[in-house]
């Protein structure tokens, strides 16, 4: 639907309008922890990197048997999906296949 | 060279910062004179990090501490990164400018950890020319850390305290000594951090580094210490650091804290016992 | 071999290097194997926490040294390390089950790059009450992007920051990222409004207008957000 110039311009001036006055936005802002730590470079050994820590040749096994086990497990997704959707999201069972090597 | 400093950085006490100390900065740094700063996370396009520098660097001397130039690699400097150095040196105007002996990118991977390198006149030479880049394009006199090492080098030939020597003879830089590093370096070498202290060119140190480190043992049971970060300096570091400023005077020192960081009165109190030893210490 | 393949994708230890009693430098090596690993998947779970929070330690851990090994840093800076993660995820296979889990990786990357964006001040409200908007072209700022998935992705990522109830949800869902001030903002928003903002990059105001039901609210959503940071009028 093609708007009118006029359409346009009445409805920004309805959403200036809506925001004058006092700030109120400010109620449904979160802020997103975390963020300010991800990706800092840093020149120290970090943690779990000592002789115990695990070597990068852990996971490199040919059959990956890992499930995902954190809250995904609870996660339910209940519309907009198929019945073969549905019951992808619930098997969690070993997928054991071979990775393509990187 | 252009003067391109901003301040300087004060025969006294600073700690590295982190965000988590902002705050308590801004309003009362206490016994820190002055930041420290990693290079590589003000680099982005703007935000908060790079709001938060701007106001820090109106209230402290700042010192830029690169972690990822890669200056002891075989390869080329990277010109991007290098770029991006210059940018963050042009608008900060640090009080200071200091990188790793050591390398951290090979055929353009990033591996995240400062790697070792044997000492040899090649890789002098390698490294002269690297320094000498980095100075060009900044406009200044830069400081080279000397590395915490777990493996030695069958290559190597020349000693670390003489490749250091060497390069701020051939290129005019300054050194950042490290005493956790020296102390962890030695120990995992069976070697005397006294000794290497003694051979050490104190008279090229612009700034010295006290972290505290991790301890584990190699597979025949003789101590293999990491550089952590994540902890309190141990007092045999302590030790060092107090004989070494009695040698050389006060210079600027930093407490390293980058794992398991503590709350600010904690980290203040390090920098407070640094600051106690450097008041002792004649003034040369 | 070379130290740069021992590092990231074999365990052996290059040659020439040694321990003080000459001891075989295997398990001094490991440090800086480790140290690069270690680092490289640590910063991967600082900056995708929820995806974290899905799969749990050890499926994250697995699968972010996959990553890091097929997709090792090109650059010093790790702000913005893990550009292509999500996509990474949806093409691998025992992500499978959590068919969702990229989208997420999508949203969190999303609020990091906003997070580091540069800082650009929005237009006044007076530049933008003008008769004739529907012809210009509209700017945003650097951080907005919106985010669309096929899975109620804003209710699940919330869920798992809030560490509420898990989620349980209905339906696709598109998200807005905006960063009016320093902290990045994730709000759902309906596919309507999500296709006129992504509209303003390559048409008129008035044309992007034309896509949605009601374009006061997204607008002022827009505004209040500090998004809209350029107008421009055909020559």
């Amino acid at each position: 639907m093609k708007l009118t110039h006029t359409a346009v311009a009445g409805a920004v001036a309805t959403a200036l309008a809506s925001l004058a006055g006092p700030a109120s936005a400010q109620d449904d802002m979160e802020k997103c922890y975390g963020i300010s730590k991800a990706g800092e470079n840093g020149c120290a050994a970090g943690p779990g990197t000592t002789c115990a820590g695990t070597s990068s040749v852990d996971y490199q096994g040919n059959a990956w048997v890992l499930v995902p086990a954190g809250t995904c497990e609870e996660t339910t997704i209940e519309a907009s999906m198929t019945m073969d959707d549905m019951e992808r999201m619930g098997s969690l069972e070993p997928l054991e296949r071979d990775l393509p090597e990187g | 060279m252009l003067d391109m400093t901003r301040g300087h950085l004060p025969n006294t006490a600073g700690v590295g910062f982190k965000p988590q100390h902002y705050a308590d900065i801004i309003s009362e740094p206490g016994a820190v004179d002055w930041l420290e700063i990693h290079a590589e996370n003000y680099m982005g396009d703007g935000g908060r990090p790079i709001a938060q520098l701007r106001a820090l660097s109106e209230r402290l001397p700042i010192s830029v501490h690169g972690v990822g130039l890669s200056i002891g690699g075989c390869d080329a400097l990277d010109r991007e990164h290098l770029a991006r150095l210059k940018h963050l040196n042009d608008w900060l105007r640090p009080a200071s400018f200091s990188e790793h002996l050591a390398w951290s990118s090979h055929g353009g991977v990033y591996f995240n950890d400062l790697l070792p390198l044997p000492y040899t006149s090649e890789t002098l030479t390698r490294v002269a020319d690297h320094i000498d880049e980095v100075q060009e394009t900044l406009g200044r006199r830069m400081l080279l850390e000397n590395p915490s090492v777990y493996v030695g080098f069958d290559e190597t030939d020349i000693e670390e305290t003489d490749f250091l020597r060497e390069l701020v003879r051939r290129t005019g830089c300054g050194l950042l000594l490290d005493i956790n590093n020296v102390f962890v370096s030695c120990t995992n070498q069976c070697r005397d951090p006294r000794a290497y202290l003694t051979d050490f060119p104190l008279t090229a140190v612009g700034e010295v580094h006290l972290g505290g480190h991790d301890e584990d043992e190699d597979i025949d049971g003789t101590p293999l210490l990491i550089d952590a970060h994540g902890s309190e300096v141990v007092d045999p570091v302590w030790t060092l650091y107090a004989e070494t400023v009695a040698r050389m005077g006060p210079k600027p020192t930093l407490i390293e804290w980058d794992n398991n960081v503590p709350d600010w009165d904690m980290l203040e109190a390090e920098a407070a016992r640094a600051k106690k030893i450097l008041s002792g210490a004649r003034v040369n | 071999m070379s130290w740069e393949s021992a590092l990231l994708t074999s365990d052996a230890t290059p040659a020439g290097l040694s321990g003080p009693r000459a001891t075989p430098a295997t398990r001094r090596f490991d440090v800086y194997r480790n140290n690069v690993m270690s680092s490289l998947v640590n910063a991967m779970r600082d900056g995708f926490i929820v995806v974290h929070r899905l799969v749990g330690e050890e499926f994250f851990a697995a699968m972010a040294t996959e990553y890091v090994r097929r997709a090792p840093p090109t650059s010093p800076c790790l702000t913005l390390f893990g550009a292509d993660f999500a996509d990474f995820i949806a093409a691998f296979p025992p992500a499978a089950s959590v068919p969702y889990l990229a989208d997420i990786a999508r949203l969190e990357y999303a609020l990091r790059r906003a997070y580091h964006a540069a800082d650009v001040a929005p237009l006044p409200a007076e530049a933008l009450a003008r008769e004739d908007i529907a012809d210009a072209r509209l700017t945003l700022a650097p951080a907005v992007r919106v985010i669309r998935s096929d899975f109620p992705i804003y209710a699940i990522w919330r869920a798992n920051i809030d560490r509420t109830k898990p989620s349980s949800s209905t339906g696709a869902q598109c998200v807005l990222v905006t960063r009016p001030d320093w902290d990045p903002i994730a709000e759902p928003i309906s596919s309507e409004d999500a296709a006129f903002v992504d509209a303003l990059a390559h048409s008129s105001f008035g044309e992007a207008a034309s896509l949605v039901p009601d374009l006061a609210p997204i607008f002022s959503r827009l505004v209040a957000r500090k998004s809209i940071t350029g107008l421009e009028m055909p020559a």
